[in-house]
Order: C-alpha cells, then structure tokens, then sequence
C-alpha cells in the first residue's frame, strides 16, 4: 500500500468511528446524491480510498446511461426511488415460526429436498437458536484459518485486509466498466471476500450457504476472489432454493483474480423470484462478473444454472492475460412465462497460447425469451490462442424465443475459433417415446431437458448439479406445450 | 388379452383404419403384413395412443378394460409396449436412466417399490448378454449415435426388462443383418409364455422364419382382409399382396 493511501486509512478511521452509533441502526430515507455515498461509507467504517473510489465511481455514475443494446424490455428504473442502506432488520420483522410462511414457498423448498431447518432459515424466520449450521460454520472457519485461506464479508475484509482490497478492487471490474457496475461501486452494500494464499489448495469448497453472517446482503454485492501463485479455489454462489427478495434491481459486481498457476473454479445456480405467470414483479438481475487470469497456466472456470430473476442480463467472462491460461462457460439458462434472460460470456485472449471453451443451454418456454450474446476477442498478441464455442437453444412452446449474437473478433492469423450452434424443439417423438415406456409426461420433460443440459451439468460440484436438476424440474412445472 | 373391434381412426382428415377387428390371446404370436400405406404402423401407434391418430369409432379391449380411455403412459405401465421402428434418440439422457424410470414407472403401477440398485444392474446385465449387447451402451445415451441395428437391439433389450404382457413390435427386423436378425428373434422367443402376446408388424417373411407366428393377418386398406396359419406368410412371399387386393375389391 502507498503511504499516502496508508495516511488516508488512519485519517478516514478516525473520521468515521464517531457516526457509527449515530447511524448503524437505521435506514437512509431513498435517493442517491453524493452525501448517500458518504455516509454509506461512514456507516462501514472504510478506509477514505475506499470513501474515494466511491465517489469517483459515483461522480462518473452520473455521466453516464443505462445501456439499451440487449434484448430486453426494462421497466424504467428510478433511482432516487431506491433506499441504498437499511440498517438490518430486526428479528421480530420476520415471521416468527413457519406456519406464518408462504405454504407455496415451503412446498417448493420441499421439492428442491433443502433440509428443514434450512428451510426456515431461507424464509426468514426469526428464529434465535441458529440451527446445525453455527456449529457447521465454525468448524468451517477453523480449518479454513489452518489453511490460510481469508473467507469473510466483504466489510470484514474492509477492515482487516485493507491492502488487499486497495490492491486489488477494481483491478479486473473498473469502476467505469458499464453503468450498473459503476452504480454498484458508488453505493455496494456488503458481500464476499476470499484470498487464498500462494501454493494452497482450499481444503474445501466455499459457499455463500455456509456465510451466515451475510445471509442478507441486498441489492449491491460485491465479490472479490483472489487466488494467489499456484492456488486453487472452488466456489459455490447463490440461493440453493428460491428466494422471494422484493427488490427490484439486484446490481452486483464479482471479480475474480488468477495468479500464475492459480486456478478459480466459480459455480452459480441462480433462482431468484422470477415474477409471476403474467410477468409481474420479478427480480431485475444485472450482473457484472468478469475474472482475470493475470498468472501463467492460470485457469478460471465459470458454470451457471439461471433460472430465476424477471430478467437476467450477465456475461460471466474470462480475460486471459497471462500465457497458456485458460478461461471457461458453461451455462444453463432458462426462461419461462415472461421472463427475459440476456446471457453469455466475453473471452478475451491477450496471452499466447491461451485457450477458451464455451458451452451454454439456452432453455425457453411459456413467453420467455432467451438471449446468448457472446464474444470472443483474440488481440494480436495471443499467438496460438484457440477457442471453441457451443451455443444450444431447446424451445418448449410456440410463444418463446431463442436468440443468438455471437462476435467474433480475430487479430491473430495463428488463432483458433470454432462455433457451432442449434436450435431445436422439444420433439414430439422423443416425448412419445418416453410416456411409450410408461414414464409420466412431467417427467419425460424433465428427462430431456436434462439430457440437453448434461454437459453443464457435470461441470457442477455433485451436490449442486442434484439441486439444478431439481429446481430445473421446479421451474418447468406445467410448462410443456 | 387384445379384442379390437371395428376400429376407425385418421390423421387430421385422412382416414386411416377403416372398421378394423382384430383378437390377440394370451400365449399367441401374430403377424400382421401388408403392402406399404395399409396402416401397419398407424395401428401400433393408435394402440400405444399417439397423439394425432384419432379414434373415430369402435373399441379397443386390453385384458378387459377400455384401451383408449388411458393415457400413452398409463397404458404403458398396463403392459403395451411398442417396439418402435425408427427409435428416437434421446442425447444426454443415459439408456441405464431411462430403462430404470420405465421400469420404476411400471412398477409402481403394480404397487411395487422402487427396483433395488444391485437388482436393477444384475437384471439388465443378464438381458444384455442374451442380446450381445456391450456394457457400454447403458452409459450412452438413448439411442444416441447408434446404428440402425443397435436401435433395434435396445428396443427389444427394453422389452425384455419390462417384460409387458403384449409386445407390438413395428418393423423390428428392418435394417438388421441376419445375425441381428437371430439376435432379435431369440430375444423376442424369451419372452414368449402362455400369459404373454406379441403382435409382430412386418414386411417380410425372413422375421417368420426364426419367430414362429400363430396366425399371420394381411392388413390392407384399414383393414384385415386375411388371416391365416403361418402358411399364408410364405404364400404371400411367393405371390405379393395383388391377388388379395383384387379380391377385397
């Protein structure tokens, strides 16, 4: 860390201690100006570059436009009508047991198999004795601190890894990388942070399920992963059942870091409320993921199943600096009644001899529409680079839509590139023959789509690829037609 | 076991059967021929009730109860099976997964629990062999890049493990080299027994010859217009379907 940077810490620290009891406990009233982005910082107690970079981020916030190039149709957002920190909520907010819960949201948990004390978690029932999980959780922390390995909230890492923050925030993501980042960054909330150390293979794979303390982080994450020279990482993000968030914009940013040799391996099922039949309500996802592999032979690897949010708008991508590193998609979207999904990846080969693979699934039913928009740029110096691109497309019904933008952009005649694509219908015949040998139709269903999303499927951790499965089968309900 | 009486059905507007009777009893093995266009396939799916081949009068008995009021699945599950001629394929659904649900699924009908794991794979295994079939094919998947022959094998593989009580076996032979052809016989001869049917739908004799049929029909113009011992199979052979045609008329 710079002295100067060094300098500003001490004096933002000591600025910032005395708003905390004044402000912690409650809610800033909606709107976003400048004096927001302050005291967002303040009530987190963060170092003045942190305070800064906000409101550099924040300041070209404002110069700039919500883009309008993807395939979908946004509800006018407006901002000044959003509250961008509330303090947490207290547990008599909640309900207090599950029979107060939704009994639609439980009869979904119980079909996705999340176990019963998982359940009231993931509903939000106040309930003061934490379950198996603390002790689970605990257990976690401790081997995880014999390894090395930093895994906290975003804010706990503010305060206890600064350096690392300072050094590498922003580094892959910039602050004016695209205007929801650039929002994300004045005003982000909390999130996760995880640093794995030079030489370490983590002793197991993290996930946001385990993170109780961050159980509600809102509508601005931010996610930072750093694997450090010769590290390795598997991380599990998302919802393993449906959340019912009532937030409308969801705005989060995750950068990922690969250092020579380091491999991250990144794996989301996202199934957040996707909105009615009729379209209402729904979660706007616009995501920002994006990770750099700067080290030699380094490898990032990305698998998502989405098949929750009103509409998702996110191309998890992979810039492949560093030599023979190698960059990976594989996705599995879906989109049913009126939901909306603009999905894909950007491979960006800078080094020589780096290599990228691109599967994705696009699944559409009811009135969904479903986007895979792609780029693979190979610059001049990434002699030898190569990459090969899959891009399926299953319709479900005769309303849907599927669509596809593939870019290609080569500058290095030794380069690589193949693409191959389809689009099919879910055939009649391949039905048939299912319920021929006595296989119930909501199953064959379920069996084929399976089948056409195998090969993301298997690049999810084992639990994970059960639980997709199965919310698959959820999302599909009584789709077929 | 199978009583069809004057069977009419169509695609959209074409008429299809037209007063078609047909009884199949326990034990017996019929084969029904007949020129191309006679409706042949259109009564195995009209059976096995595939969506678009209307019934317009008449009925359709299975072991006494009415046919056509069930669903595909649910007939199924009562123990029709259909042999498909050009079996479909299924990618990244494994032949092992898809024969285990159609087994579970008929199993639960009959108010059985879930086939064990070790059963299941020692059962399957067994079939296999008799249809000198590589191990190889269960993690494949269904039907997925095989030869017209492997399709053929699978489909009486999938008989054999579900063991229905009447098997309709549509053009099985077609496409298969005479080993094949033996192989496909002697799986279909294992399942035969006094309390199970197979109707076998063919163009050709040379499938007669390694199954021996009971009584062998001549389907033309949606309708049954002959029936006889396996004799009539040769003589069809030797003359074509005209003489028949000419007299129908």
């Amino acid at each position: 860390m710079s002295e100067n940077a060094q300098l500003n810490e001490i004096v933002g620290r000591g600025y910032q201690h005395g708003f905390v009891t004044d402000i912690e406990s409650e809610s800033l009233p909606p709107g976003l100006d400048e004096d927001v982005v302050r005291k967002i910082s303040a009530i987190k107690r963060e170092p003045a570059f942190l305070t800064e970079w906000r409101l550099r981020a924040y300041r070209h916030w404002l110069t700039m436009r919500e883009p309008e190039w993807a395939h979908v149709r946004v509800q006018p957002i407006n901002y000044q009508d959003l509250s961008y920190y509330s303090a947490p909520k207290a547990k008599t907010d909640g309900p207090k047991s599950l029979d107060e819960v939704d009994p639609k949201l439980l009869a979904t948990y119980e079909k996705l198999g999340v176990p019963l004390h998982e359940r009231a978690r993931l509903a939000g029932v106040a309930v003061d004795a934490v379950f198996d999980s603390v002790s689970v959780a605990t257990t976690f922390k401790d081997r995880l601190e014999k390894a090395g390995v930093v895994f906290c909230s975003f804010s706990e890492a503010v305060q206890k890894h600064p350096e690392l923050i300072e050094r590498y925030l922003g580094s892959v993501v910039p602050h004016t990388d695209n205007y929801y980042a650039c929002l994300n960054s004045a005003v982000f909330s909390d999130g996760s942070f995880v640093y794995i150390p030079k030489g370490v293979r983590c002793p197991m794979e993290l996930s946001t399920y385990f993170r109780i303390n961050a159980a509600k982080t809102g509508q601005f994450e931010r996610t930072l992963i750093i694997a450090d020279e010769g590290s390795h990482v598997s991380y599990l993000e998302g919802c393993t059942a449906p959340m019912r968030d009532e937030n409308q914009l969801h705005a989060a940013v995750v950068e990922l870091i690969a250092l020579d040799h380091a491999e991250i391996k990144y794996s989301t099922v996202q199934n957040w409320y996707p909105g009615d039949e009729n379209g209402v309500g729904g979660i706007y996802n616009f995501v920002t993921k994006r990770g750099e592999c700067r080290g030699r032979n380094s490898k990032i690897s990305w698998t998502q199943v989405e098949t929750g949010s009103a509409i998702t708008w996110k191309y998890p991508s992979c810039v492949l600096r560093g030599e023979n590193s190698v960059g990976e998609f594989y996705s599995v979207a879906l989109a049913n009644h009126h939901q909306q999904a603009d999905t894909g990846t950007k491979m960006i080969h800078i080094g020589a001899n780096t290599r990228s693979t691109i599967v994705s699934k696009g699944i559409s039913a009811g009135h969904g529409q479903n986007t895979y928009r792609g780029l693979v740029k190979i610059l001049p110096t990434a002699s030898g680079a190569r990459n090969f691109t899959q891009c399926d497309s299953l319709l479900m019904s005769g309303e849907c839509g599927a669509h596809t933008f593939p870019y290609v952009e080569v500058k290095n005649p030794t380069a690589t590139v193949e693409h191959e694509a389809s689009t099919s219908r879910i055939s009649e015949d391949q039905l048939f023959y299912c319920l021929q040998r006595g296989i119930a139709e909501e199953d064959a269903v379920n069996m084929i789509v399976n089948g056409f999303c195998k090969s993301v499927f298997k690049e999810l951790p084992m639990e994970f690829a059960v639980e997709a499965q199965n919310l698959l089968a959820v999302s599909l309900e009584g789709s077929v037609g | 076991m199978l009583e069809i009486n004057a069977l009419q059905t169509r695609i959209g507007d074409k008429e299809i059967l037209r007063g078609l009777n047909l009884t199949v009893k326990a034990g017996e093995v019929h084969a029904i021929m007949g020129p191309n266009g006679a409706g042949k396939s259109s009564l195995a799916y009209t059976l096995a009730g595939r969506p678009g081949y209307d019934v317009t009068s008449g009925s359709v008995r299975f072991e006494g109860a009415d046919l056509l009021a069930l669903a595909p699945e649910e007939r199924a599950q009562a123990g029709l099976f259909l042999g498909f001629q050009y079996p479909v394929e299924i990618p990244g659904v494994n032949n092992v997964y898809l024969l285990k649900a159609a087994l579970n699924a008929a199993r639960k009908h009959r108010g059985l629990p879930e086939v064990d794991a070790f059963e299941f794979l020692t059962l399957v295994r067994e079939k296999m062999r008799l249809m000198q079939m590589d191990e190889a094919f269960l993690s494949r998947g269904v039907n997925e890049g095989f030869s017209g022959g492997e399709k053929k094998r699978n489909e009486i593989l999938q008989m054999l493990v579900l063991e229905p009580k009447l098997a309709l076996l549509d053009e099985t032979d077609s496409g298969l080299d005479i080993d094949a052809l033996k192989v496909v016989a002697n799986g279909v001869n294992s399942l035969r027994s006094a309390d199970r049917a197979v109707v076998l739908v063919t163009h050709y004799q040379r499938l007669l010859d390694y199954i021996k049929p009971d009584v062998v029909h001549v389907l033309a113009r949606g309708r049954i217009i002959k029936t006889g011992g396996p004799e009539l199979a040769l003589e069809l052979e030797a003359r074509g379907y005209d003489w028949l045609l000419a007299d129908a008329a």
